[in-house]
């Protein structure tokens, strides 16, 4: 099977994500699609990896994993912050610089 | 039989990839689109499962137990602990935006993205990103099959390549040698993350809650009283 479907899946899946996180505007669904477009970026790589017989690329995903775990528990500390002060929070809200 | 009649194209490799790729497409459209937040999160689950399933179908297997362990069993459980624990899904119904046409901007950034992508890998074969890795004899990899096992020694023998040893052992050699220096930040990533996340969501001693706005008092403005309106 020729890596066309992998690539094209993965472009489609941060497609999707990208779009996703201009249009929701719940904090941790737009958080999710930040992960959708993390996993198109990992499926990628590991394509390419298999293309260029270079684990090289497996090791990247690794690390993209590590960061996107990070990310997604330092989000989720803001969001319980601020929805903390404020209940209700969109990302409408939270953009007036208030309290 | 019936079997024997199958195209070429129609291999075990393709079905799975096929298979997990609805799943994939499946879950990716039920976070954008569903209405209810822990609907997006679930759609969220399919998608990281599927993608575990096409790392498995590419011989990454290494990387498809920690993606079902990190993401599927840490990141969504957490994203799911808070979505329950705030229940910040209240205000989804308001239908004014403040960004006008954001939603067209997505949708032609990301289309436009995607087409992009797409003819550059129809129009011009799958080499012309990652380009030919590079060989110490000259010689460079067909066009025509990527898998195929080729002549091609490269450059630096010491960076291990695919079906030398296990997965795991090729993946732990290059970690912890090639990439010792990243593997080290990485865990220095994860201590501040872990410090900063403490610290952020720490309750600080006075949490003035931000009062609701009241009505304004009409009957006691300044300067207008019921005697001097007459």
């Amino acid at each position: 099977m020729s890596p066309n479907g992998y690539l094209m899946l993965s472009a489609l899946l941060f497609a999707m994500g990208g779009f996703g996180l201009l249009k929701r505007r719940n904090p941790l669904v737009m958080l999710m699609c930040v992960e959708l477009m993390l996993n198109a970026v990992n499926l990628t790589f590991v394509t390419f990896s298999r293309m260029l017989n270079d684990i090289t690329g497996q090791v990247i995903v690794f690390f993209v994993l590590t960061v996107a775990a990070a990310e997604v528990v330092v989000g989720l500390a803001i969001i319980v912050a601020i929805a903390r002060r404020r209940s209700g929070a969109t990302a409408d809200d939270i953009s007036l610089l208030r309290g | 039989m019936i079997l024997a009649d199958l195209p070429g194209w129609f291999t075990l490799e393709f079905s799975v990839f096929f298979v997990a790729g609805l799943i994939v497409l499946g879950g990716a459209f039920a976070v954008i689109s569903a209405r209810n937040p822990v609907h997006a999160a679930l759609g969220l689950v399919a998608t990281l499962f599927g993608v575990a399933v096409l790392f498995l179908n590419q011989n990454a297997q290494l990387l498809a137990a920690v993606q079902v362990i990190v993401y599927t069993g840490a990141i969504v459980v957490l994203i799911l602990f808070v979505l329950m624990l705030l229940g910040i899904d209240r205000d989804e119904d308001i239908y004014d935006e403040p960004l006008l046409g954001q939603r067209t901007f997505g949708v032609i950034i990301f289309g436009a993205l995607f087409l992009i992508i797409f003819g550059l890998f129809t129009l011009s074969g799958t080499r012309i990103v990652t380009g030919q890795p590079n060989c110490v004899n000259g010689k460079v990899i067909e066009q025509g099959d990527p898998y195929a096992p080729s002549e091609c020694v490269p450059v630096d023998p010491t960076i291990a390549t695919n079906g030398d040893r296990a997965n795991i052992n090729q993946i732990g050699r290059t970690l912890f040698t090639d990439f010792a220096f990243a593997f080290e930040i990485t865990a220095g990533l994860l201590t501040i993350a872990v410090v900063g996340a403490v610290v952020l969501a720490r309750k600080s001693k006075d949490v003035q809650q931000i009062p609701p706005p009241e009505d304004m008092d009409y009957e006691n403005l300044i300067g207008l009283d019921e005697e001097s309106a007459h």
